[in-house]
């Protein structure tokens, strides 16, 4: 199931201990059956190497996903869990860190059997990035593994590091041959956004990650992607007949996709600083979930047809000009939200006096498909606003004639579909209806399928069902190096524009942004949805 | 909450559902199904609930339980109980207790409380009929969902299911072992790439579970498929290699063992009612691997 082979760039050497030879062509597994949907995928043998393993998404997202995984019984027996990082540990202390993340962030109960065998397979390695030492030490642990528990010579190494040490890693990875393609064996490496600040450094990045490991050994994650909704865009959409038709510029009159967080940035300066909000959030998520909502429908669900189908749609993507009217970025000044008082950004720990870094954007993108020609897609983003919310939220047009008059429909607004990617995953149709009584009065009512409710227990955090692909590897909730390097050509224009001209624009804490977030639709008579 | 409706009618049930659901607010959107659970005896309705509760949370649905009462009262006489909230899972429980004549006419009290348009499920915990698709409560569901393991004759009863098959019916002994056959199959997937030769499969003589996958393998493979009683294990044989796969019969944790390959012990406990109840109700189409499956327990040999 998992043979996906590559093709060897080093010469066929002597057999390695620990590693299989490939399936022979001829070779069918007589108990796999296309037919036998019961059966799940479970990765063949095979070991994940974390770099950054003391860090927040390691603890948070990382250990607990792997243990959920090898919960429901989708990891191999041979699974084996190598950390390595700059601290003094044995293979138990390292062991007992996972333990406490899993005990604390793992979505499934708890089962000491489970834990019992998963542990087994934990190891540590202690270094430094430059410590060629250490990485020797490294490829010994796991061609130890590949021995003792039979991983195949099978690694992911996963990247939970600050992009500026991917360069290092990576070639350290080569020097120790840890990063060779063979035949019979795979070695892939996971990279976390941000995948460059600009264009320019973008392509930097991927070449230097790709001079190590060809583009189908690179897993990007875009944790969004991996969520059961922004999935679900691609069911709603082509899986229906109900949509495809009124998804265009006859029927839409604007799409909206706003990702809003209420915390602020305390304690991210390092990270945050100089960064802002577009390349955080714009430059990966929204854009995205716009080549989601916006692509053609793909001839196949084969990830490199769906990964087209993005490519076109984002190729025809661009900002709405001139930019200081379709633009707006703000930064939070302090204020109360949610009954808390919270610091404006200038006074949060780290960041200066003078951070010009902002912390909400939005931007109008035009894409110029027929389908979507003269519809704008508005994207915005920021931290410390009204509530947490994602969503996608496609604005029909008024109806052409309404035989009702004014009084009657005066609280009637624009029919609305709405995506909610979190909290509350589902999906919310906005009609008018008649009020009841004895008047003729339409008003706006709610139509809501819920995830929760539908489907309730069952769906796998986006980050299992990531690195579960990354195991299997299967490409397909990925983006591509050309997909990264698209939306960075989109985004650049305003991020010069905005690095040129004056600074962001205050607004309020536990607000939904500055003054001229709004301005910027009203100018067309549009408003934000208040989400 | 749970409401007692003593000598009732349907008309009256589906009046106080609705009832129950305007007092609580919209408490059943978005249900996928409607499951209807068809037990024997008075004595199978509450593991049934809890299984099928449990089930819900994955799969959001109306629960239907019809159980034979007092079959030889005179009179016909209709006993119901809902149960919502926290005492339903993510759904509602209808029970109905059918007396007297009516005890014979299961199908005519359920069809009220059917969901509109949504699949229905049928599951009979206790005995099934022969053919469930002709059943009156079989025909109106999609999907027939049987258990072999409590049966008097396990074997028997699970060999049965093949004279009785219809598309769409399956065997909660089936799910029991999909972890096992996913393990089997990922060890095929590696080194040697040969035939499989012949397989062994052992364990207790009641566990009807082990059956099917003898039958299952005795499906896929050319060589020889051996059901023995003992130790539990599945053995398959290739010419340079032996994969087994072993437990304690009441044990969590399994060991893989292959030749001349370091052991692997991995987490393989016995599947629960709820969990196999939970897989069956994922997909509602025909299973025709279990088919296949169930055809070659006859070219199985009992040793």
């Amino acid at each position: 199931m998992t043979s996906t082979t590559l093709p060897g760039t080093g010469a066929t050497d002597d057999p390695v201990p620990g590693v299989v030879a490939p399936a022979p062509a001829s070779y069918r597994n007589p108990l796999r059956d296309k037919r036998d949907k019961r059966m799940p995928r479970i990765a063949g043998p095979c070991g994940v190497v974390i770099f950054g393993v003391t860090g927040d998404l390691a603890r948070k997202k990382l250990m607990p996903a792997i243990y959920d995984l090898a919960n429901r019984g989708l990891l191999p027996p041979s699974f084996s869990l190598v950390g390595f990082a700059r601290r003094d540990w044995a293979d138990e202390d390292f062991g007992q860190i996972v333990y406490d993340a899993v005990k604390e962030h793992a979505r499934t109960p708890f089962r000491q059997e489970v834990w019992d065998r998963l542990a087994e397979g934990i190891r540590f390695v202690c270094g430094t990035f430059d410590d060629d030492a250490a990485f020797t030490r490294l490829a010994e642990t796991l061609e130890k593994l590949d021995v003792d528990r039979g991983t195949g010579g099978n690694h992911a190494f996963y990247l939970s590091i600050p992009p500026k040490a991917f360069p290092q890693v990576c070639e350290q990875l080569k020097k120790s041959g840890l990063a060779r393609q063979q035949e019979g064996r795979w070695s892939r490496v996971v990279i976390e956004k941000p995948f460059g600040h600009d264009l320019q450094s973008a392509i930097e990045l991927n070449k230097v990650v790709n001079s190590v490991f060809p583009e189908e050994s690179v897993f990007r994650i875009d944790h969004y992607l991996g969520k059961e909704t922004v999935q679900n865009i691609l069911a709603l959409r082509f899986a229906n007949e109900l949509y495809e038709p009124i998804w265009n510029s006859h029927y839409v009159d604007s799409v909206q996709i706003t990702m809003a967080e209420d915390i602020g940035l305390g304690g991210r300066a390092g990270y945050y600083d100089g960064i802002g909000a577009a390349r955080d959030v714009i430059q990966n998520h929204l854009i995205q979930l716009l080549a989601l909502t916006a692509m053609e429908e793909p001839v196949s669900f084969h990830p490199s047809e769906v990964r087209a189908e993005k490519i076109k749609v984002l190729s025809a993507t661009s900002l709405a000009q001139p930019l200081d009217l379709t633009t707006s970025r703000g930064q939070y000044t302090a204020g109360w939200q949610g009954g808390e008082k919270v610091v404006g950004l200038l006074d949060e720990d780290g960041f200066s006096k003078d951070s010009t870094t902002e912390t909400f954007a939005a931007i109008e993108l035009e894409v110029d498909t027929r389908r979507w020609a003269g519809v704008p897609f508005y994207l915005r983003t920021g931290k410390r606003l009204g509530r947490r919310v994602t969503e996608i939220a496609l604005v029909f047009k008024r109806a052409p004639h309404l035989p009702f008059d004014a009084t009657m429909t005066e609280e009637l607004g624009t029919n609305a579909l709405v995506i909610r990617v979190q909290p509350d995953e589902g999906i919310t149709l906005r009609f008018g209806s008649k009020v009841p009584g004895s008047a003729m009065e339409v008003r706006d009512v709610n139509m809501d399928f819920s995830y929760g409710s539908a489907f309730a227990e069952d769906s796998p955090e986006a980050y299992e069902r990531l690195i579960l692909d990354v195991l299997l590897g299967e490409p397909s909730l990925f983006p591509g190096n050309a997909e990264v390097e698209l939306s960075w050509e989109i985004l650049d224009p305003v991020l010069d524009y905005w690095a040129e001209h004056g600074k962001p624009d205050p607004y309020e804490s536990g607000t939904w942004g500055p003054e001229s977030a709004f301005e910027m639709l009203q100018r067309s008579g549009r408003d934000w949805r208040r989400p | 909450m749970i409401v007692d409706l003593p000598r009732t009618t349907t008309n009256e049930l589906n009046k106080k559902i609705t009832a129950l659901r305007e007092e609580g607010g919209a408490i059943t959107l978005g249900r996928v199904l409607t499951l209807v659970i068809a037990p024997d005896s008075l004595d199978l309705v509450e593991d049934a609930i809890d299984a099928a509760t449990s089930a819900s949370r994955e799969h959001p649905c109306r629960i239907i339980v019809v159980v034979p009462d007092d079959r030889l009262a005179s009179d016909p006489r209709l006993d119901g109980q809902l149960r919502v909230g926290g005492d339903a899972g993510a759904g509602e429980v209808v029970v109905l207790k059918i007396s007297g004549p009516l005890s014979a006419h299961a199908s005519s009290v359920v069809l009220p409380f059917l969901l509109p348009d949504t699949p229905v499920v049928a599951w009979w915990p206790g005995v099934p009929p022969a053919v469930p698709a002709q059943d009156p409560l079989g025909r109106l569901a999609l999907r027939r969902i049987t258990d072999a393991t409590g049966a008097a004759d396990p074997l028997a009863s699970i060999k049965g299911r093949l004279d009785g098959y219809t598309s769409g019916d399956t065997d909660l002994a089936w799910s029991r072992i999909t972890y096992w056959r996913a393990l089997l199959a990922s060890a095929l997937d590696q080194p040697p790439y040969e035939e499989v030769t012949s397989a062994l499969v052992s364990g207790l003589k009641t566990e009807p579970a082990l059956d099917i996958l003898a039958g299952w393998l005795a499906s896929r493979i050319d060589g020889t498929v051996a059901r023995a009683v003992g130790e539990l294990k599945v053995e398959l044989v290739r010419p340079s290699e032996t994969v087994t796969l072993s437990r304690p019969q009441d044990g969590v944790t399994a060991t893989l063992t292959r030749t001349a390959r370091p052991d692997a012990l991995l987490p393989l406990p016995r599947r629960e009612t709820r969990e196999c109840l939970a897989e069956d109700l994922r997909r509602l189409d025909a299973d025709e691997i279990y088919h296949e499956a169930l055809a070659g327990i006859d070219k199985v040999q009992y040793v």
